[in-house]
């Protein structure tokens, strides 16, 4: 630890100036509990990270697992992808970490320490899948501006913490409450101390559902640095961005919250559709809620070469944003045949579900197995590029992996 | 100041040379767009450029003009194309003429280099491994 070694460095300092002790001791003396500046959180974003992920922007941090990588049941943090908007917080006091809730629709204004958080109210544990809005950008024609993110942008660990719903029910809810919004503790680009670099939130209605929960633990453990620690708004099914990191406010809203990155066109889509390549004014646009029905090829890795009449073994995810996905299927014949897979129920509401399937090839040459999910509303996901939007989100079109047979 | 002066120079005789050796395009770089600037042959629709006879002596006198213009081949795949109508189709030896042609081919035949504007791109290719 950088920070033991500094703490070592300075003890050694200071013995080694015993003769002038007292004047030396008041320059190096560092209150308990201090964390030296140079502490780089930022910098050590990567530190554990599978050397799989790919680096998409190292300033902020945006990092995604490609597919093969998310083959396990629950994401890892090794394994769980990094979409920052602002620099990591260079100093986590946890102690001293609370959690203010506010706003001209709370009854009254509530300040929580963590142990309070952990004490006060029940805790849950839920598995919710988590992903980025922007996942699949990459796949827009004309491409749109913003990270280029494949498929890799989703997670779906296991989160403890207590129930926003309690929370915010503890300070009162007013009868004109609409919105909620968080703020976080992550700092602007700019490093203009204060200036916020992304509050989101959800309708009121979100807010109180049973698996949104302000978190402080993730797989058992505390949250990782990069994923929020102490604490943060975990809600599954909508874009991630609505699950602030380093949580230390949530405003109870009486109009939609108006947080950076909840105006403009950020999150947004257009209410009417667009022909690829057309932007209408901002007025034209809506917040994007549950993310569509999608699904992932997690087993084998694309490339797969294998020899002819040996059945392959395929599996996945699959998630429906808000809804459940009931039916998966596969296709090594560009959609012109489709084999149902088996699917599994969620482990609890808005996590992703396990599906496996077993292809035969008919004989040698090159395939592509391709899966599509069917939410519990009938809606599929489309296999070419879904509605065009100048932002690039929401891309929910079926993953595709390469096999050969030889 | 002086500097200064001696870069515009250089930038603007630099540019001079681009635009002259731009008529005779280098072999690999396909002309972009192409379809609005250059005029076409009324005849046969083909692009008009210095070396169309040779091409409607060695190439559509036997054949339509539209088995070129519907195509997009890299040079390579236009050879083979002579190559397969020398084999199959009696065409003859085109000699010396064979450079020229082949370069009007790829100047105005090549790979279309137009933005994707599809609903999907094609897979790209993986690393293949053995499972």
């Amino acid at each position: 630890m950088r920070e033991n070694d500094r703490r070592r460095f300075i003890k050694q300092s200071v013995l080694g100036t015993l003769g002038t002790i007292l004047s030396t001791e008041a320059v190096f003396a560092i209150p308990e509990g201090y964390t030296p500046l140079f502490f780089d959180n930022d910098r050590d974003a990567l530190k554990g990270k599978s050397t799989e992920m790919v680096v998409l922007n190292d300033r902020p941090w945006n990092v995604e697992a490609p597919a093969h990588l998310l083959d396990d049941t629950v994401t890892p943090a090794e394994k769980m992808f990094i979409r920052n908007n602002g620099i990591v917080p260079e100093t986590i006091d946890v102690k001293g970490w609370t959690l203010t809730i506010n706003g001209e629709s709370a009854m009254t204004k509530k300040v929580y320490t963590l142990e309070d958080l952990k004490k006060k109210f029940k805790a849950h544990t839920y598995q919710l899948t988590l992903e980025c809005g922007g996942n699949g950008r990459a796949g827009y024609f004309p491409s749109t501006s913003g990270n280029q993110w494949t498929n890799g942008g989703v997670s779906c660990a296991e989160w403890t913490g207590v129930r926003l719903r309690d929370i915010l029910e503890d300070a009162g809810i007013k009868e004109d409450a609409v919105y909620i919004g968080y703020y976080g503790k992550d700092i602007h680009p700019s490093r203009e101390p204060g200036k916020v670099v992304i509050s989101r939130g959800v309708p009121i209605k979100k807010a109180l559902e049973e698996e949104t929960l302000i978190a402080w633990a993730m797989n058992g453990k505390d949250i990782p640095v990069v994923h929020g620690y102490p604490l943060r708004l975990v809600i599954g099914g909508w874009p991630a961005s609505v699950s602030g990191k380093w949580l230390h406010t949530i405003s109870i809203r009486n109009k939609i919250h108006d947080g950076p990155k909840m105006t403009g066109k950020s999150y947004k889509v257009p209410i009417n559709p667009v022909e690829p390549g057309v932007d209408p004014p901002e007025d034209q646009f809506r917040i994007i809620e549950s993310m569509p029905v999608k699904s992932l090829i997690t087993y084998p890795q694309t490339g797969a070469m294998l020899a002819l009449g040996k059945p392959l073994q395929v599996r996945g995810h699959a998630w429906a944003g808000d809804l459940q996905v009931k039916q998966l299927e596969v296709s090594i014949d560009f959609g012109a045949t489709w084999q149902k897979a088996d699917l599994k129920a969620p482990k609890n509401r808005l996590a992703w579900q396990h599906w496996t399937a077993e292809l035969t090839f008919p004989k040698l040459g090159y395939y592509e197995v391709w899966a599509r999910a069917t939410d519990s509303k009938g809606v599929s996901q489309p296999m070419v590029m879904p509605q065009w939007n100048p932002e690039g989100y929401i891309n929910n079109s079926c993953h595709r992996i390469a096999v050969k047979v030889v | 100041m002086k500097y200064l002066f001696v870069l515009s120079a250089f930038l603007l005789l630099g540019s001079v040379a681009w635009t002259t050796r731009s008529g005779n395009t280098p072999p690999g770089v396909v002309q972009q767009a192409w379809a609005d600037s250059v005029k076409k042959d009324p005849e046969t629709g083909l692009a008009a450029d210095t070396d169309l006879p040779l091409i409607k002596a060695h190439c559509t006198a036997c054949h339509s003009s539209k088995l070129i213009t519907q195509n997009h081949f890299t040079r390579t795949g236009w050879v083979d194309k002579i190559r397969w109508m020398q084999k199959y189709h009696k065409l003859w030896d085109l000699g010396p003429s064979e450079v020229a042609v082949l370069n009007y081919l790829e100047k105005y035949y090549g790979p279309a280099r137009q933005t994707f504007d599809g609903r999907r791109k094609p897979l790209e290719k993986p690393g293949w491994y053995k499972l």
